[in-house]
Parts: C-alpha cells; structure tokens; sequence
C-alpha cells in the first residue's frame, strides 16, 4: 500500500499541493504554495447568486493557485476529465494500483466523512486518493486532521455532480517533480501577480475596489433588501469568509505567513514586515465578521449597524491597498 | 491573529468531532498552524444558512400542501437546490423544471422523468410518485 504522509491544512488547493509535492520530496509549506500561486484575492459579484445570494469571495478562483504554482516551480501535471464515470473509475484504478496519490476535484455534498453542517452544493473542494483497501479508497483530505475512507459510490457522486463549477470526474498527479528549486523566481512572480489582481483590475468588483464596492452594498442592504434578506446576505458574507476551504481573514494571515516565510528564507525585512502588517489587516477582517455575526443574530436590520459595517470594510480596503502598494515596490 | 486568540468557541455544529486549522501568530510574530474547534461568528452564520434551509423547506411543504406547488419544488429545497442547478443535475432546461413544478404537469410525468429526479433528491421514484414529504432533517 502506498505510503502518503497526510498532512491537515487550512484550505483544500494549497493544501493537496503542499501534501502531493512533499509525496515527491518536494518540500513546500501551505502558505509558500498559496503564496506563489497569488491565491490571494477579493472578489464581489452581486448578480452570480447561489440560492438568490450575491457572491463573495476572499480568493483567486479554484484551480488558479494550482496551475500557477505548477507553473513557476516546473512541476508537469498529468490531468484529466472524463465523459463516463465508468472510465474515470478505471483510471483512477489504474494509477492509484501504480501507488501514484491522486488528486481530485469534488462537490462536498456527496462526502459522507466531511462535518455535515457544511455539506452544501461545492463542487470545487480537493482531495487526495492514495490507496484502496476492503473496497473503500483512503482518502487524504486536506481540511480533515486524519486520513480517512470513501466508498465508490459516493466518491463517484462527488466526482460526477454536476453544477458549477463541474468536476467530470477531474483528476489529476505530478509525472514530474524536479527534487531541488529555487524560490526566489517564483516568489517574486507569485507577488507581482498578487499586486496586480488586488490592485489594477479595472472593474469594480475585484480587489481592494470590490471592498469598497461592497460596502456600497452593504450600507444600503436594509434600505434595498428588507430584516431577511439582508441578514442572509450579510450571514453569506461571514461564511465565505470563514467557511472551511475559503476562510476570508484566513486567507489574509495565510498570505501573510507566506510574506513572513518568504522574507526570512530571501533575506528581505520588509517582507517580513509586510506580513506583520497583513497580520494587522487579517484582524480587522476578524473584527468585522464579529461585528457582522452580532448584526445577524440581532435580526432586526438598522440603517446604523450596516453604516458602521460598511465603514469597517472602507476601513479594511484603504489598509490592505496601502499593505499592497508596498508590496508592489519591494525589491528583493 | 495571536496563537492564544484563536477562537475556540465549542458550542457549534460538529460536537467536538471536527477541528479546523488557522494560521496564527507566536511570539515572534511567525506563523504557526493552531487547531480550533470554532468560531462564534461563523457558527451564527451557519446556523443562519440551515435556519434559511428549514424555512424554504417548510414554506414550500405548505404550498405543496395546499395544491399550488409539486413535490419537486419540495425535493428541490430539500436537497438544498436551487432552480438553474436542479435543471442541470436532471438535464433540462430551466423552464422545463418550472412547469414540472405545476402539480398539474407533475401528474403526467413520465416514469423516466420521474425517475431522474428521485437520483438528484435521493430518494425512492414511488414517494416521489405518490407526492410523499419527506422530513427534513437538518445536520446535526
């Protein structure tokens, strides 16, 4: 049986890249591969609704990170999707019978080993399959602290949901991993690119424009959406982001312990000092998810709880562009 | 986020059997990953979307009741679907699924219709067929 050394993670892409590439003696850390894919983002998009709420989203879209950090590290992917569940069973058989870890994209909805309060219709959630025994696949899941079993069915559920994003039964593994890399390359590209998607996309809904943007919102929700709606609205926020596998201030201490990780291994105090400062922003995020959780279970929607929201997250777009606008001057 | 900050609030959904990871902060102002059992806010809001979930689920078991609705609008809010992912998971189109949710159209649905959309809400084609309500058990 295949060996595969599991370790648990704050999110599922970085994760299953840190824990697939250790597999082939490439050491990475969660935060490093979140930092070099430029996993970090902001993103509000009032009319894509999932169950007639507006989408936010604290990080780049999935499969980003993943084929970015492939990218700069020189590390092949064999990946693939597939028409039939059928077919994808046999591959997955077949490469697994080679002791190869495989990754693969599911919705969460069919896991019967994931926590059910989060058991919702996401299709993007990654996970490793190592091995099989008494019939069950051994799964190494990122977001659970021990590796745990999956019957085919389900697994064939999860791989085949449709929906958006959707999977088909996606899966994927290294056919090379060069054993040595320099960071620096990679790490300097991965904050160039971070800079430029927080800071210079000329839409409104993207980057530290769509905090502002949606603290618009936010400001009007009781006015626009009524008691309801708005505390809904507002509870979707929280969930995105805190919710396993996104975590909004989450990714924001993320990005940071990649900013303090690199500084240390390049040399680069102000990297490290940068980090210190996302850490600060990291907990202003924090402070708002509290303040908007009290909000919420208050229920009753005043214009001046959403007001002081609002301004809270006027407060979170200012510190983390000033945060970035460092970052996009540092050398190093 | 320092390491003794990170929120440990148990009173949530996983009774104790999930823990989650947070990067946080030591003394020196490095990261290190620190297990959590939960967070109050996003308990709140957890418990916000399933209270969201139970309310859809018993609003539409009314309107089934009284004869305006079909049972798929029921099966659809019960398994936490909305309308344009239902119509993908059964394979047609919005409008389609709509119409279907017209207990009149329902009567005369083919045993293969029918039968689709018992795969999509997990249950047995018969309770569908005969307009049975499932309860709607929320996580726990």
């Amino acid at each position: 049986m295949t060996q595969f050394n599991h370790v648990q993670t704050a999110h599922c892409e970085s994760g299953v890249i840190s824990n697939i590439f250790r597999h082939y003696g490439l050491q990475i850390s969660e935060p490093m591969a979140f930092g070099i894919g430029a996993g970090i983002f902001f993103g509000h998009l009032p009319f894509v609704k999932v169950n007639g709420v507006p989408g936010t989203t604290y990080r780049i879209w999935p499969g980003a990170i993943f084929s970015r950090v492939c990218k700069r590290l020189g590390v092949k992917m064999e990946s693939r999707k597939f028409s039939s569940p059928a077919k994808a069973r046999q591959a997955l058989e077949e490469v697994i019978a080679k002791g190869i870890p495989v990754g693969m994209q599911s919705s969460v909805y069919y896991l019967p080993y994931f926590p059910a309060s989060y058991r919702f219709h996401f299709n993007a959630h990654n996970l490793v399959v190592f091995g099989k025994e008494n019939g069950h696949y051994l799964v190494s899941d990122p977001i659970m602290d021990t590796v745990t079993q999956i019957d085919p069915e389900s697994l064939e559920q999860a791989r085949f949901a449709k929906g958006f994003p959707e999977p088909k039964g996606k899966m994927y593994y290294p056919v090379s991993v060069p054993g040595q890399v320099d960071f620096t390359g990679p790490i300097r590209e991965g904050i160039k690119q971070a800079c430029h998607y927080m800071l210079k996309i000329p839409v409104p809904f993207f980057g530290v424009k769509g905090i502002r943007f949606l603290a618009r919102r936010v400001k009007d929700y009781p006015t626009k959406e009524g008691d309801r709606r708005a505390a809904l609205y507002l509870g979707n926020i929280i969930r995105m982001q805190e919710e396993i596998g996104t975590g909004g201030a989450g990714f924001r201490f993320m990005y940071a312990a990649f900013l303090r990780e690199a500084g240390a291994l390049l040399g680069s105090q102000e990297l490290k000092d940068l980090g210190t400062e996302l850490t600060a922003v990291g907990d202003l995020w924090r402070n708002f998810a509290f303040a908007a959780g009290r909000v919420c279970k208050a229920r009753s929607a005043d214009n001046v709880s959403y007001a002081e929201l609002a301004n809270m997250l006027l407060h979170i777009a200012d510190e983390e562009e000033k945060v970035f606008r460092r970052l996009s001057k540092v050398k190093f | 986020m320092k390491k003794d900050e990170v929120p440990q609030d148990g009173d949530n959904l996983h009774h104790g059997t999930f823990k989650q990871l947070f990067y946080a902060v030591d003394a020196s102002g490095d990261y290190t990953p620190v297990s959590s059992v939960g967070w109050e806010p996003e308990n709140v809001a957890l418990g916000q979307a399933w209270e969201e979930v139970e309310h859809r689920v018993e609003a539409t078991r009314g309107k089934v009741a009284s004869g305006e609705l079909s049972p798929v609008a029921f099966y659809m809010e019960r398994t936490l679907l909305d309308l344009p992912l239902l119509a993908r998971k059964v394979g047609k189109f919005q409008w389609q699924v709509k119409r279907h949710m017209k207990p009149a159209v329902f009567k005369n649905l083919s045993a293969d219709m029918l039968a689709k959309y018992a795969a999509v809400f997990g249950i047995a084609a018969e309770t569908l067929q005969k307009g049975e309500l499932l309860p709607f058990q929320r996580p726990e």
